[in-house]
């Protein structure tokens, strides 16, 4: 049968044919309103980024160390399966990260969607942007700005599953002996995050 | 369906295309068709049943983009048009490189009644069975079978013929 096979294949038509017809079909669906989340990649001092966003805003942000086809099935799952690559919708997103990694923004101007995080650890990730860019807070310093002073350890578990890293600080929340503690990218790039604030230039 | 959109694109994507291409010929009609196809089942994808062979359903669906695309032709009524000239295989899409296979496969191709193009299509690209084949083209799952066979069988001898008269 390979001759059949052979012969099958060639209806194939090179690859760049399906980029072309994908990039226009996330086109299409953004000027239908079909495209309820939209993703790329973008590389970064700190690795390759995923990037989601719904209409509303920003909603994912994931290092290299997650999977991706696990962080977008998760999305997929608890936002909409109606999930497409487009960049469009994330252009200013990777536009502020690049001013970001160059030192030169201080501050995100980004419509976030906070849709998965608990109303809880909303409240205490809506606190961190207040930690001055190159400066940092410890986990009960930020209990007691979110007015729950015993939620240290709650404070800690919503730093560590900060769906929007990078964008929503919560690198600057560190232990309160002065250590770096934990972080969702590893602590590699926890420590890289709080060298570029202090002005320390990542080799990229 | 709960998973991402996205897979069945990547999954599904390419044997979309060579069904449409197939039906339709290697032109713009066979690419809107796979557009259309894909933005339909866009939205309709958090309704599909999970347990759904996606495969089976995007074919179903591309199957009635074509035969949009094929009355929206109008009367011209070619069962496969005639490629237009910048899309033949003996040339190319403005840089030099024959991106579309060659122009011998499409004029076997559009050499076959509907029907067996299509049954070709559906087996033989898109591996449905004969009975799938069948519910969508009309008639029994053996007629489904038997199109098919003589549907690849003729394609076969048409590129015989073609690679000799060549050589």
């Amino acid at each position: 049968m390979s001759e059949e096979r052979e012969l099958l294949d060639r209806f194939a038509g090179p690859e760049e044919d399906l980029e072309r017809l994908g990039r226009r079909l996330a086109e299409r669906a953004e000027a239908e309103g079909l495209l309820e989340v939209a993703w790329r990649t973008v590389e970064s001092p700190v690795g390759r980024l995923l990037l989601a966003a719904t209409d509303r805003g920003l909603l994912r942000v994931a290092f290299a160390n997650e999977d991706p086809d696990a962080v977008l099935a998760d999305l997929a799952r608890r936002v909409s399966p109606r999930l497409l690559r487009a960049s469009r919708r994330l252009d200013p997103v990777v536009g502020e990260l690049e001013e970001y990694f160059a030192g030169r923004r201080r501050v995100f101007d980004l419509p976030l969607d906070q849709r998965l995080s608990t109303p809880f650890r909303r409240r205490v990730q809506q606190q961190l942007p207040r930690i001055p860019y190159g400066s940092t807070a410890t986990y009960r310093e930020v209990a007691v700005a979110a007015e729950n002073p015993g939620a240290v350890r709650a404070v800690g578990s919503a730093c560590a599953t900060n769906p929007l890293p990078i964008v929503v600080p919560c690198h600057r929340v560190v232990r309160g002996d002065g250590t770096t503690g934990g972080y969702r990218g590893g602590p590699a790039v926890k420590q890289l995050l709080l060298a570029l604030e202090r002005g320390e230039r990542p080799a990229a | 369906m709960d998973q991402p959109f996205e897979v069945a694109v990547r999954d599904h994507g390419a044997v979309v295309l060579r069904v449409c291409r197939a039906v339709l010929g290697p032109g713009a009609d066979a690419e809107d068709a796979w557009s259309e196809t894909f933005v339909s089942a866009l939205r309709a994808w958090p309704e599909l049943d999970p347990a759904a062979d996606v495969r089976a359903w995007l074919v179903t669906i591309a199957h009635r983009r074509a035969i949009d695309a094929v009355r929206a032709r109008g009367r011209r009524a070619v069962p496969v048009a005639e490629p237009p000239e910048r899309e033949r295989g003996d040339g190319a899409r403005g840089d030099g490189e024959p991106e579309l296979p060659d122009e011998e496969l499409w004029s076997a191709l559009r050499s076959l009644p509907d029907k067996q193009r299509r049954c070709v299509a559906y087996h033989h690209l898109a591996g449905l069975p004969h009975a799938e084949v069948a519910a969508l083209v009309g008639g029994t799952p053996e007629a489904a079978r038997r199109a098919s066979a003589d549907g690849i069988a003729a394609l076969r001898r048409a590129m015989a013929r073609a690679g000799r008269s060549r050589a």
